[in-house]
């Protein structure tokens, strides 16, 4: 066990409603590691967890916001961005943070991950990417990779996918990283990261999901993409997302991609405002 | 003033302080008054992506206290409907204002319209009862927005304003009182302190006290079914429980909530019932069906939803006929039709939208309706 597993005033429990446990994740899903991070960079942040919102939209991850001990918003499919741009913007001190999966994120809710990351809204979005939609049986996702087998490519998928620290990087994101839940410290050091930035912050977290994606493209077992992520993963920090693609089975670049300054939407809008009463 | 922008200014005086839309004719003119007036009085306004993270926004900037609205148009309000559900189901206080124009689909964008009534009450999936209004004028809709924060405040509810783009585009003086304090209606908190708090636990009127986020209280909020705690449960009971509340919170309350006005319906065989900017035609037509010694009477919806239901049907007992002049093909009059039963005859005066009906039009159905 590591000495973050260990360190003091690190203990997650206090951040989880016990009282909704067991919680609907299959066994060897990577939800649960990527929401212990979270649980765990609140306090490395030094975040006053009084202050965190976390809203998710639908989906499997969506399901994050019923299991943690804070404001939690489960909210509809894809439109979680927009719903906490609205808490954000109307109460500033709180820290925002959506927590929510590809599909939801990414394909149905594109259009708002993209202008959130264009306005540079303070907020932290922490996609699980498990390259399919798991809680509706296993369909092609908008990151499934090609020739990925999925309920809806029963050929394999022939769509090319996004790269999501490239879509989040180009549309202006003040932060990007990516880690796979196998890098838990290091997922953890990227989320605490994210937090304290100002600005949009993304995370790319690459997820299993052993049965349902898994099964279907040959990796059923949880120790099948451990040990995929292990042999792998290529950690490149400050690499061009660009660079980000992934395929089926192939390489997964890592680390933090983006770490930049930028104005906050905030920023803009406390200019305009203080412009405005001066005039008044 | 004009009416989208006297819409702004109620809304301002009822203490909004959160608007995001997204341009629509014939409501962006709305938008643009927020954008102005807001930075002045403390408020944010965005500008977002589309209608979907308008109305997403203004529910989570209702979460976070403020008091939010949007403001659409036909397809907007059309792309609104799935978290305008949310809103039912998170009991988030917030106003949607529709200056109507006339569909289907893209329609006549800049001409009027009362289509999307039937939207209004049954637009979002399932089973709820919402609040509408229905303004006749730029002082009319600025009044009407502050009883519709008022409204939303109290029942925690999404509050629809149905306006249309005549009453929106028209300019007319407009007085702008200062609104007291004890005028406008805030939201009740929970009196219990975190830890002990039950998001969804009701008072006597059906309306549990709203925390919001960043005060302790780490309440979680769903659009599944859920309990008193806010949490999920999937369970036939739990769902007939909570389906029952929000659509009761409404029903029973409905004696609060509904306001009409009456115009010379004391003696009246033949009452016009309309609604938005038809009533001031249908006062005309009124007024000349009475010069021809017709007993004619109106009556002017101010809240369409819930429907003034008892009103028609104690109406029913005088009336021969409701005559029911609608910019649409016939929405309103099927609820008429409902509640006055075989003890009245309902009778539609259509039009298709793009322009108001001749005062001639409604006063040749009053005649009829004589007969």
């Amino acid at each position: 066990m590591t000495d973050t597993l260990n360190a003091k005033n690190h203990s997650i429990e206090k951040y989880l409603r016990q009282d909704r446990m067991p919680h609907i994740w299959c066994s060897g899903c990577g939800i649960g590691p990527a929401v212990s991070c979270f649980l765990r960079a609140i306090d490395r942040a030094e975040i006053d967890p009084n202050k965190i919102a976390l809203v998710s939209g639908i989906g499997c991850t969506g399901r994050v916001a019923g299991y943690v001990k804070l404001d939690s918003f489960h909210t509809t499919h894809g439109r979680a961005i927009p719903f906490a741009t609205g808490l954000k913007l109307a109460k500033p001190e709180l820290k925002a943070v959506v927590f929510s999966g590809d599909g939801d994120l990414v394909a149905i809710g594109g259009n708002h991950l993209i202008h959130a990351a264009r306005r540079n809204i303070d907020m932290t979005v922490i996609c699980v990417n498990n390259f399919n939609y798991g809680m509706t049986g296993g369909q092609v996702g908008p990151t499934s990779p090609l020739e990925a087998r999925t309920t809806t490519t029963p050929y394999g998928n022939f769509e090319p996918p996004f790269n999501l620290p490239y879509l989040a990087s180009a549309s202006g994101a003040s932060y990007v990283a990516r880690w796979t839940v196998l890098h838990l410290r290091e997922l953890e050091r990227a989320i605490t990261e994210a937090m304290i930035k100002p600005g949009f912050s993304f995370i790319d977290v690459i997820a299993p999901c052993p049965p349902i994606y898994g099964r279907m493209n040959k990796m059923p077992l949880p120790m099948d993409s451990m040990h995929y992520y292990q042999e792998k993963t290529i950690i490149r920090h400050g690499a061009d997302p660009k660079e980000a693609d992934i395929t089926l089975n192939g390489p997964i670049l890592a680390g933090t991609f983006v770490d930049i300054e930028r104005p906050t939407f905030q920023d803009q809008l406390n200019h305009i405002s203080s412009k405005v009463n001066a005039q008044v | 003033m004009n009416g989208d922008s006297a819409c702004a200014e109620g809304a301002i005086s009822a203490g909004c302080r959160f608007f995001a839309g997204y341009p629509i004719t014939p409501a962006s003119e709305l938008a643009e008054r927020m954008s102005e007036r807001l930075p002045q009085v403390g408020g944010v306004c965005i500008q977002m992506e589309d209608e979907l993270a308008s109305m997403a926004a203004v529910l989570g900037a209702s979460w976070a206290g403020l008091k939010a609205m949007t403001a659409t148009s036909g397809p907007g309000f059309s792309l609104m409907m799935e978290n305008l559900g949310l809103g039912v189901m998170l009991e988030t206080p917030c106003v949607l204002v529709n200056i109507q124009r006339a569909g289907p689909s893209t329609g006549l964008p800049t001409m009027t319209g009362q289509g999307d009534m039937m939207q209004a009450r049954w637009g979002s999936h399932g089973s709820y009862e919402i609040i509408a209004l229905a303004p006749i004028s730029p002082q009319d809709i600025f009044d009407l927005t502050i009883l519709a924060f008022n409204l939303s405040e109290k029942y925690r509810v999404p509050v629809l304003i149905m306006a249309d783009e005549v009453v929106g585009h028209m300019s007319e003086k407009v007085t702008m009182p200062t609104i007291a304090a004890k005028d406008l209606v805030e939201r009740r908190r929970p009196k219990v302190k975190p830890g002990k708090y039950l998001p969804y636990k009701p008072d006597a009127d059906l309306v549990p006290p709203m925390a919001v986020a960043g005060e302790g209280y780490h309440f979680h909020v769903t659009g599944l079914t859920h309990d008193e705690r806010g949490y999920p449960v999937m369970t036939v009971e739990a769902h007939d429980r909570l389906v029952r509340r929000l659509v009761d919170k409404i029903r029973l309350n409905r004696h609060d909530i509904i306001k009409y006005k009456e115009f010379q319906v004391e003696d009246a065989d033949i009452i016009v019932c309309a609604y938005g900017i038809s009533v001031r035609i249908a006062q005309l037509a009124v007024r000349m069906a009475r010069e021809e010694g017709i007993r004619a009477g109106l009556l002017q919806l101010i809240t369409i939803w819930p429907f003034a239901e008892q009103r028609i049907r104690e109406l029913s007992l005088q009336a021969k006929a409701f005559v029911v002049p609608e910019i649409n093909y016939g929405q309103i009059v099927l609820e008429v039709e409902r509640c006055a039963g075989d003890r009245a005859r309902a009778i539609l005066v259509p039009h298709m939208g793009g322009s108001v009906h001749s005062p001639q039009t409604i006063l040749e159905a009053i005649r009829e309706a004589t007969q």
